[in-house]
């Protein structure tokens, strides 16, 4: 069949602008989603800040004793909140002391020695361990490590519920996120880096650690407060293994509630609404929230401020 | 209402057209009258935005968020930058093939297809069927004897050539008044460079084609009308000389077109 | 000198020192590589210690001593379906009985089926008394069952598998031996779905939005740098806000008393839908980032080729761009939903029932999932919790392990294309 193609030289085309609902409908649906995330920033700024407010409004609270009272003990009306940080902050120096050194030294020697075939083992290795729920490690802490340390360094000096246990093994949660952090910071190191110095007589011990980490130290330095901000909201490992209570001591074999401990057991017990214990979890959570908050802008900033260098 | 006069003289039209990125100016002051059924080709060295005005041809310009124009140009008597002209009509009636083939990730006979039936491809008494319809693009784009075998097998299992071929087949489905082609061969080899010069002038009996390129002499043996531009100091691109490719090449009136064509410089 | 070759005229000022940096650098190389391992051998200590406590001896205290049901000295484990039969009748009363006929006919079940009649209607194990790893198992054998004997001598020791298919099929229970975590799976896997069913739609939704639609200024850019650090907020506070907003606030909603739906043992909204919800919250942010990066990696060649055969926006995301990036998505979603599966401080903040035996018929449910069930257990003082605990582990693992395979397998199958 004679086929003409479909328009005739003589006919006018209208180009005017048709109508699509269809397509407004879908870029507003499209947009919404979008800005869900928004509420949901919203709606945590709001929800933490309202229950903390009623919290502070309490008399029996100071804001001055929440940021410097070492005792949290509700029945008594103390309000202190720094045994519950302080424990925070030595499970997750732990956990850092063990995921920093050893990340890094595995993102060197991933980025450049490993070769393929160790490459091809490592890593999966790496996304398992990445992978594994929080609550198996704190199994983890509490049936192996305690027992571990305690026969090592003796059941007296240990207790069944300590910081070290569970900072240690967060260390190991957290050391393929350091390691999959750093890695990327190396390999972002442009290659012409690297030959220069070889072309030097560099070896390759020297050309790492001193050409290549110097030019990543900002992807490694945001790679390490994203360990911490992560160390500090771990829950699951803490609540299992470092302790039930608060307790304001710098001994990491003792057992001390952290800031997530307390919340998990709180609320997985008795609770209700408006009493001021529902309240003052939300002044902690407030308290975590804006110290993690802090911490991940932080990294974003060092990452955009020393981008510019290798652009 | 906005439609095209039948009776206009030229396919396209640019009238003190200036082009940006920003604040930097792409091109500046073109004016160019392109005639109906007839292959017009625009040269000069590079970076002297001869793709930039292409692609205003179609507003494909405006995918690139500050891009910015200033002037009009006349599709058929129509200015397409009309505040009421849909940019997507304009597209479907002035097609483009781009300088690196990109078909769709879809099988030869979907390629085609496609944008038909996008566009409200109905078959029925007095039409062809769909089937009809790609095999007469096909074989308009050179191509049908080489796939006709294969239409279901994905457009990327084809040769550099045929994909691009096949790009031409699948801009010819939606029938459009005007192609543009983008350096349409300077990806491929010398033999499927020169399928592709020859189907040009084949489809310039049909269709307006307008064809961007740095390689002079493909342009001496194509097209009836170059455009020749070049840069100024501040990088902006502009017209110098307009007229029948046999003028441009053998006397050119322009110092610097006489200059660019014998090769001098460029 | 006779030498007059330009480096033996530089050579003075450079001391030689490459002996000693071959050494350092070898030294150090030694060193990262032990730090590798350091990874995989806590893997590999964290995979023995759960299957370690998963299988052992165990010492009950039974209602019955096994020892008195020997026949001519031959151990009840070892006799022959007839004689157990035969034992069982003679043991339980006539009603009981009737009623285990009733069930399925004695004699036509399979030897395990009447052994197990045996140990639970005869036998009736009470307490445990002891517990034992695979490893003590295997190699104290005798000493162990030496000490059982002196210090409780009504108790019977037997080897047992605390992850078998019954674990897996009975619902949750008090006593540990015949706890199962089919409650806490089925609860896990309705909550998830609800979760896929929330998130997925709304965070390809997002990610579409911000690739294809979102101009260059400061409310899009706002939306991309809020995503990128809710990303990085602790699960814990994604459960108080699922608490304050799903279980409080909405309470109406998510427990179903707006439908009617009450269940009669929640009044409240601590409900499964609730705990989909709040995953699913925690989960769109990194969702939506990983499909970010799957929109963007399809190449904008064919964006241009739609756009130029006077395709829309929206048509050519979906005829083109949406399937090309669908393995990406997938990926990217796979490996949320599997992040979700794990989580459990959100999940007990909003409220998981400590204590339900009856299965979860629907998203009004009170809910618990297979990791609370897994905390619950360990925080139990009783050994005999941390080994029903550590045989929930291996299931959470499988389960885990399938999924990350799919999405390993569903990556290198589109990747080749």
């Amino acid at each position: 069949m004679a086929i003409r193609t479909m328009t005739r030289k003589n006919e006018a085309i209208s180009l005017g602008r048709r109508r699509r609902p269809r397509e407004a409908l879908i870029q507003g649906f499209l947009f919404f989603c979008g800005a869900l995330s928004i509420l949901t920033t919203l709606g945590i700024v709001y929800e933490l800040g309202k229950e903390a407010l009623l919290f502070f409004r309490d008399p029996a609270v100071s804001l001055i004793e929440f940021l410097t009272g070492t005792k949290w003990q509700p029945q008594a009306g103390e309000f202190g909140i720094l045994p519950l940080l302080n424990s925070t902050i030595i499970t997750s120096l732990i956990a850092m002391s063990i995921a920093l050194p050893l990340g890094l030294a595995v993102a060197i020697y991933l980025s450049e020695y490993a070769t393929l075939r160790a490459r091809s083992i490592l890593k999966p290795v790496l996304e398992v361990l990445a992978g594994i729920p929080t609550v198996v490690y704190g199994y983890f802490a509490l049936t192996f490590m305690t027992p571990l340390l305690r026969s090592i360094l003796g059941k007296d000096v240990v207790d069944i519920y300590n910081m070290a246990s569970g900072g240690l093994v967060m260390g190991v949660l957290i050391l393929p996120l350091i390691t999959s952090m750093s890695e990327d910071a190396l390999s972002a190191v442009p290659r012409a880096l690297r030959e220069a110095a070889y072309g030097l007589g560099a070896t390759k011990l020297e050309t790492a650690i001193k050409v290549v980490v110097p030019a990543a130290i900002s992807g490694l330095a945001a790679a390490f407060v994203v360990g911490i901000s992560r160390a500090i909201g771990e829950t699951m490992i803490v609540a299992i293994a470092v302790g039930a209570g608060p307790n304001f001591t710098f001994n990491p074999f003792m057992g001390a509630e952290t800031m997530t401990g307390h919340i998990v057991r709180i609320s997985g017990g008795d609770l209700s609404y408006d009493s001021i214990d529902y309240n003052s979890l939300f002044a902690i959570g407030l308290f975590l929230f804006v110290i993690t908050l802090g911490l991940n802008i932080i990294s974003q900033r060092i990452v955009r401020r020393f981008r510019e260098t290798y652009e | 209402m906005v439609t095209t006069d039948s009776h206009s003289k030229f396919a396209l039209q640019a009238n003190n057209l200036n082009l940006y990125y920003g604040d930097f100016q792409a091109v500046k002051d073109v004016n160019l009258s392109i005639e109906r059924q007839k292959v017009t080709a625009i040269i000069g060295p590079s970076g002297c935005g001869k793709s930039t005005v292409l692609r205003s041809f179609n507003r494909m310009n405006e995918l690139v968020p500050t891009a910015r124009i200033e002037g009009e140009v006349h599709f058929l008597g129509q200015n397409i930058y009309d505040r009421q002209v849909d940019p997507v009509e304009v597209r479907r009636r002035i097609g483009m093939v781009f300088q690196k083939p990109n078909p769709f990730t879809k099988s030869i006979y979907e390629n085609v297809a496609w944008g038909a039936r996008l566009n409200g491809f109905k078959s029925g008494l007095g039409r062809p069927s769909m089937d009809e319809w790609v095999e007469h693009c096909l074989r308009k784009a050179a191509l049908w004897d080489e796939v006709k075998d294969k239409l279901g097998q994905s457009g990327l299992s084809l040769s550099g050539g045929q994909q691009q071929r096949l790009c031409i087949a699948r801009a010819l489905a939606v029938s459009p008044e005007v192609i543009l082609m983008d350096e349409p061969a300077s990806a491929l080899d010398p033999i499927a460079t020169l399928k592709i010069e020859e189907l040009m002038r084949e489809l310039a009996e049909e269709y307006t084609i307008i064809v961007v390129t740095h390689n002079m002499q493909q342009a001496a043996r194509v097209s009836d009308f170059t455009a020749f531009f070049s840069m100024d100091e501040d990088r902006a691109g502009y017209l110098v000389e307009y007229g029948l490719t046999t003028q441009i090449f053998t006397r050119p009136t322009n110092k610097m077109t006489e200059d660019y064509v014998t090769g001098r410089f460029g | 000198m006779s030498d007059q070759s330009p480096g033996s005229r530089l050579t003075p000022y450079f001391a030689p020192n490459l002996q000693q940096r071959h050494r350092t650098s070898a030294f150090w190389r030694v060193l990262f590589k032990l730090s590798t391992l350091v990874g995989m051998v806590m893997l590999a200590l964290l995979l023995y210690t759960v299957v370690n406590d998963s299988f052992g001896l165990v010492a009950i205290n039974n209602k019955v001593d096994p020892g008195t049901l020997a026949v001519n000295g031959v151990p009840i484990e070892e006799l022959d379906q007839e004689t157990l039969l035969t034992i069982i009748q003679n043991n339980v009363s006539k009603g009981k009985f009737r009623q285990l006929e009733r069930e399925g006919l004695l004699a036509e079940r399979t030897w395990d089926e009447v052994y197990q009649v045996v140990i639970d209607d005869v036998v009736q194990p009470e307490d445990v008394v002891g517990t034992w790893t695979l490893v003590e198992s295997l190699t104290r054998r005798s000493a162990i069952i030496a000490e059982v004997k002196q210090e409780h001598p009504q108790a019977s020791v037997q080897f047992k598998a605390w992850l078998n298919l019954n674990f897996i099929a009975s619902p949750q229970s008090s006593d540990a031996l015949i706890a199962g975590v089919r409650t806490a799976m089925l609860g896990s896997l309705l909550t998830i779905a609800i979760t896929i069913l929330v998130a997925l739609p709304l965070g390809i939704g997002a990610a579409i939005y911000l690739e294809e639609y979102a101009a260059e200024n400061r409310l899009n850019r706002l939306i991309q740098t809020n995503i990128n650090n809710l990303a990085g907020v602790p699960s814990i506070i994604y459960g108080m806000l699922g608490l304050a907003i799903f279980v409080r606030a909405l309470e109406s909603l998510t427990s179903g008393a707006i439908f009617g739906f009450t269940d009669p043992t929640t009044a409240n909204g601590r409900t499964i839908l609730s705990a989909g919800l709040t995953l699913a919250l925690l989960v769109l942010p990194v969702l939506i980032i990983n499909a970010q990066e799957a929109i963007r990696a399809v190449s904008n060649s064919l964006r241009e080729a739609s756009y130029g055969l006077g395709a829309t926006r929206w048509q050519t995301i979906w005829h083109h761009v949406l399937p090309n990036a669908i393995p990406g998505i997938l990926t990217g979603a796979i490996l949320s939903v599997s992040r979700a599966i794990g989580e459990t401080a959100p999940l007990v903040v909003i409220g998981a029932a400590t204590y339900i035996t009856f299965d979860p018929s629907g998203p009004f449910s009170k809910f618990t999932t297979l990791p609370i069930q897994i905390y619950q257990w360990t925080s139990r003082a009783q050994g005999e919790y941390h080994n029903i605990a550590a045989a929930a582990i291996l299931v959470l693992l499988a389960m885990l392990l399938s999924l990350n395979a799919a999405a390993i397998l569903l990556r290198n199958r589109y990747s080749r294309k």
